[in-house]
């Protein structure tokens, strides 16, 4: 019975948030602060929530190298050690997707944050063993982006 | 016990059903990454935009949040319409004045002579089969030429929102702060303009052109196995990405950055590249293509066997609903295959 209660509750859950997440699949979010301060905010949110950040790629700087105007323009990557090295061993076809990534550019004063949402890998992995690690990193990612969207 | 737990259940379906709308809210975490948080527009239109908002009521608002635009960015929305109507309102609350009163009806024209006319004074912009303006939006990250891009008309989102006498009241009157203009004031007669309304209604029998159909594939990775050892197949994929235009970038193991300089697992190297004409291009397009950058393939020694892999394009670029990113996904796909092949022969 308690098991049952339990299992209904984890679903009452998910469904919320799939209901608060809306048809999109992707997750978008505009932030009021300038770039530096929503690339800090970001970074900060993510390391928080237990995620290194492994590299930040300069979108912006090649495409300036090249003759190019762009405003800031930047991929971050970020991860959880231990998570990825287990994950990569025992699911090799997660691979192209990790470390998973952040694209954050400027818009004037603004700044904008596009990633998928993790629950789309549902989709493309649909292993059951795989959904509750999307569901988690779609719940982190979720509150890391509402973080930044309500950063002044 | 269980009373606990049927509290909690409660609890967990009444935050999601009973809360009551607030347009603000709502609006700031489902529409103003698009639309700017006081609708002044960017990757979607300014919706505050005074022309705007005197020309659409609120049922188009309305529908236009529910069903989205197929292929053109926009996506359809899951919330309930208390909720909808919650974000119209708060739409509405940027101008003091009511929400106009369009026409419902259908317009008699004749969509034989709308065709031409459309072909002489609306193709340039919207399309010569109505798809729309090239590029998303405006993106202020990025030089462009115009305010605001042309919408497509040829859409089932669109055709399906917007009545007759919408569009006739937008011919007739412009939109102000747009390149739309008024095409009376350009000379053409209030029938000419119920003859292009009549074309433009056309398009709900009309086949979609092809870019609004968006992409299916079934893979979401591409994978080769390498007849090559690990070393080897690195090379070869470098080589092979410079012969297909694209420039080498880096090599890194796939968990640099994350573990202890020296300690990466060796058996998993990722290989960077980019060709900058096409990422411009695809930027321009759709500034949120950020995902897919930048290009690489993956290289893995699993189980004494050596594999090259990628995100596949065409897969991951159905999510962002917009055509025009497609077909630069069909060519990504087939230039990272073409990379693979030749890395593996």
């Amino acid at each position: 019975m308690i098991r049952a209660l339990k299992r209904l509750i984890a679903a009452a859950l998910l469904f919320g948030l799939a209901f608060a997440a809306g048809a999109d699949q992707l997750l978008m979010v505009r932030s009021g602060q300038q770039f530096p301060e929503a690339m800090s905010t970001l970074q900060n949110a993510l390391t928080a929530r237990g995620y290194k950040i492994s590299r930040v790629q300069n979108v912006d700087k090649g495409l300036s190298h090249t003759g190019y105007r762009t405003d800031n323009y930047k991929v971050v990557f970020y991860g959880k050690t231990e998570e990825v090295a287990e994950l990569t061993a025992k699911h090799p076809e997660l691979i192209p997707y990790l470390p998973l990534n952040v694209a954050i550019f400027a818009e004037r004063n603004n700044t904008l944050l596009v990633t998928n949402r993790p629950g789309v890998l549902a989709d493309f992995f649909p292993d059951p063993e795989l959904k509750a690690v999307f569901m988690r990193w779609e719940k982190d990612l979720t509150e890391v982006m509402n973080e930044v969207r309500e950063a002044r | 016990m269980a009373l606990r737990y049927i509290a909690l259940i409660v609890f967990a379906l009444a935050g999601t059903a009973q809360a009551a709308p607030d347009g603000a809210s709502l609006f700031a975490r489902n529409c103003a990454v698009c639309h700017g948080e006081k609708g002044a527009g960017g990757i979607g239109i300014p919706l505050a935009l005074s022309s705007f908002q005197a020309a659409v009521g609120d049922d188009y608002l309305h529908k236009t949040i529910r069903l989205g635009r197929p292929g053109r960015v926009m996506p359809p929305s899951n919330l309930s319409d208390a909720e909808i109507d919650a974000i119209v309102r708060f739409i509405r609350s940027w101008r003091k004045q009511p929400a106009p009163r369009i026409p419902t009806g259908r317009i008699k024209g004749d969509a034989a002579r709308g065709k031409q006319l459309f072909a002489a004074h609306c193709a340039a912009c919207h399309g010569a089969s109505g798809e729309g303006g090239k590029g998303t939006g405006v993106t202020f990250s990025r030089p462009r030429d115009l305010p605001i891009m042309p919408p497509a008309l040829n859409n089932s989102g669109f055709l399906a929102s917007a009545s007759d006498g919408m569009i006739r009241q937008t011919l007739i009157r412009g939109r102000t702060g747009t390149p739309m203009v008024s095409f009376v004031k350009k000379g053409l007669k209030e029938e000419d303009i119920d003859d292009i309304v009549s074309f433009v209604r056309s398009f709900e029998q009309a086949p979609r052109p092809e870019a609004a159909t968006a992409t299916e594939t079934e893979k979401a990775i591409l994978e080769m196995d390498s007849p090559y050892d690990l070393a080897a197949t690195i090379e070869n994929v470098k080589r092979a990405a410079t012969s297909q235009n694209f420039i080498f970038i880096r090599e890194q193991a796939l968990t640099s950055g994350l573990v202890p300089e020296g300690e990466e697992d060796p058996r998993q190297h990722i290989v960077y590249f980019c060709n900058f004409t096409m990422l411009n291009t695809a930027l321009a397009t759709d500034p949120r293509v950020g995902l897919f950058l930048p290009c690489r393939i993956t290289v893995v020694e699993h189980e004494g066997k050596v594999k090259i892999m990628a995100i596949n394009p065409k897969r991951l670029g159905k999510i962002f609903n917009n055509a025009e990113l497609n077909a630069m996904c069909d060519e990504m796909t087939k230039r990272y295959l073409a990379i693979m092949e030749e890395a593996t022969l």
